[in-house]
């Protein structure tokens, strides 16, 4: 670390002469990370009450969260809907990137377009579109209505994900496949996709988080027994503050961490395998 | 490069023997090519059909459906009602000057606190760059929900930074972090900085750094050569973060209801409270539209900086 700070960066400029620039960036990293992490103490805590730190720590909320009849369900309810959403958004997102990677230029563009919309669109106007719609078509309250909403909002990131992995692959390798005798898809299923599994696998992991975490459109479309955790968690949040919020939104950002851990790794790896 | 094509026989044996001939022989051919070429393009798009329906059912028609409703009045009849409403009602003003100003603000912090740290990325060491891009994008991934609770739990009035400040003999009394305009803008920026700096760093990457050592080495200062070459060639990455972070901030929910404590009153929460608590379907998709207007102003005119202003330089 000393002897670092003796050298330059590339641009010739010392280290030394800009630590305070560091410093500003080190407080920057700070700030995005560990306010989040206070949650992590407080789901400890023995308190009712919102008290940092904590007076005493308990597992009650951890006890609370897993009787509750009410959570327990949203819990299986949310974890279902995102399963079923990586089920979804990643085949539909794969197949869309493997169209675009292969289209002339300018439908290329018109598609990624089309799909890069789930992202731009205000998700509140997506949320109350959908209560409009599904109102009308019985999908209210449903795990059905919760899938496709969220396959859709996945869509854009596999596709964008799917497509890095596409560029960074030999896609000549597939006609040479077809050209001895493999059909279409065999060729993709043994030739293509081995080489994009780990965008593949980061696009499943991408779609699973989003479809978790997703609470404006699941206000509006989910409900009764099939509310989700974001939902009664925005609920407990706007109300009164239930201190189970601490336990369970601890368990939602392990999830993330370990999710976005495995992608890292993924991304490392790939990077390290172009190096050699 | 010219890459010149080895003469090939057949080609060269038909024209000599029947130059007429050749391009009749060839069109039937040519005809069938063609044909496989358009069935092959056919049956290669059919497999984009999946994610185009998803888009469709759950995007274009929801969102046609409400912008049709825009424009249908109490009484059921095509009216314009909708939209005079909110030209002559002030509540409606100030909900959108509130969203501007919680947008604009949320933007211009972002760039202050996200510059520097996309700049310090590009200086480090390759061990060091994965674990700064770590440290970004974990609250990226994160639940909005939660670090808007972790949020609430570290600005109350009995919160981390009161209790610190009135143990230290700081301030006697809790200051009023949140629940009101300041905690919103917290919340916002801490949720857009990873939509600023993601992007910026990768265009910061891009830049070539030769143009920098070239300014070194005829004797630029350290601080003249980054306003004057390396500020400069990120500003089209800064440009386009900054509308992304804008664009995104317009049609923020959750964040205002909870940290806002009804004293900040954005356009998506008047759209949530229209249909929930009022039915008031074509209030509601009028502001839909005017936000989805937006939107899409701010997007074309990011995509034609991005074309024309800097499209020529940036390449």
């Amino acid at each position: 670390m000393l002897r670092w700070l003796q050298g330059s960066a590339w641009d010739q400029v010392p280290h030394l002469r800009r630590l305070w620039l560091y410093l500003v960036a080190l407080l920057v990293m700070f700030v995005l990370v560990v306010p989040s992490l206070v949650v992590i103490p407080m789901s400890f805590s023995a308190s009712r009450y919102l008290e940092f730190p904590p007076s005493g720590y308990s597992l009650e909320w951890y006890r609370a969260l897993f009787a509750s009849s009410t959570w327990m369900s949203a819990i299986r309810t949310s974890l279902t809907v995102a399963a079923l959403t990586v089920l979804v958004a990643t085949p539909a997102g794969t197949l869309a990137a493997y169209v675009i990677i292969l289209a002339r230029p300018r439908a290329a563009t018109l598609m990624q377009g089309a799909l890069l919309g789930p992202i731009l669109v205000p998700i509140i106007m997506i949320g109350v579109g959908l209560f409009y719609v599904y109102a009308r078509m019985g999908l209210l309250n449903s795990v059905t209505g919760l899938v496709l909403a969220h396959s859709m909002l996945a869509l854009p990131l596999v596709m964008v994900t799917v497509l890095a992995g596409f560029r960074t692959c030999d896609m000549n390798q597939e006609m040479v496949a077809r050209s001895l005798g493999a059909s279409r898809p065999v060729a993709f299923l043994t030739v293509t996709v081995p080489q994009i599994k780990r965008s593949i696998l980061t696009a499943m992991l991408l779609s699973f988080l989003v479809s978790l975490d997703e609470v404006i459109i699941a206000l509006f479309i989910s409900g009764g027994d099939r509310s989700t955790i974001t939902r009664l968690m925005f609920n407990s949040l706007r109300d009164e503050i239930d201190p189970v919020i601490a336990a369970i939104s601890t368990l939602l950002i392990l999830i993330s961490v370990i999710c976005v851990l495995i992608i890292h790794l993924l991304s490392t790896a790939r990077s390290a395998r172009e190096k050699t | 490069m010219a890459h010149t094509a080895p003469p090939s026989p057949n080609a060269h044996d038909a024209e000599g023997f029947a130059p007429g001939a050749a391009p009749e022989q060839a069109r039937p051919n040519r005809d069938r090519l063609k044909r496989a070429a358009l069935r092959e393009g056919v049956s290669v798009s059919v497999l984009s059909l999946p994610a185009l329906l998803l888009v469709f059912f759950g995007l274009i028609l929801p969102c046609g459906w409400l912008l049709l409703l825009s424009f249908v009045g109490a009484d059921g009849s095509l009216s314009w009602e909708n939209y005079q409403r909110m030209i002559d009602s002030p509540s409606y003003y100030r909900i959108f000057v509130t969203t501007f100003q919680i947008s604009l603000l949320t933007t211009l912090i972002c760039v202050a606190l996200g510059y520097p740290l996309a700049y310090v990325i590009t200086l480090l060491p390759k061990s060091l760059v994965a674990l700064a891009l770590l440290a970004v994008l974990l609250p990226f991934w994160t639940s909005m929900l939660v670090r808007t609770y972790a949020w609430l739990v570290i600005l109350q009035n009995n919160g981390v930074i009161n209790s610190m400040l009135i143990r230290n003999g700081i301030i006697d009394a809790p200051i009023a972090l949140v629940h009101n305009f300041t905690g919103t803008l917290i919340g916002t920026a801490h949720i857009m900085l990873p939509f600023l700096v993601l992007p910026l760093y990768n265009a910061m990457r891009s830049i070539d750094r030769g143009l920098i050592l070239a300014a070194a080495n005829l004797g630029a200062s350290p601080t003249v050569r980054f306003w004057t070459v390396y500020f400069p060639l990120t500003l089209p990455g800064l440009i386009a973060g900054a509308l992304l972070v804008f664009v995104l901030s317009l049609g923020f929910y959750i964040t205002p209801a909870i940290l806002g404590g009804g004293r900040v009153i954005m356009a998506a929460m008047r759209i949530q409270s229209s249909v929930a608590l009022y039915a008031n379907w074509g209030a509601a998709s009028a502001i839909a539209a005017v936000l989805l207007l937006a939107t899409i102003i701010f997007l074309l005119i990011s995509l034609w900086l991005s074309r024309h202003v800097f499209g020529s330089r940036g390449g």
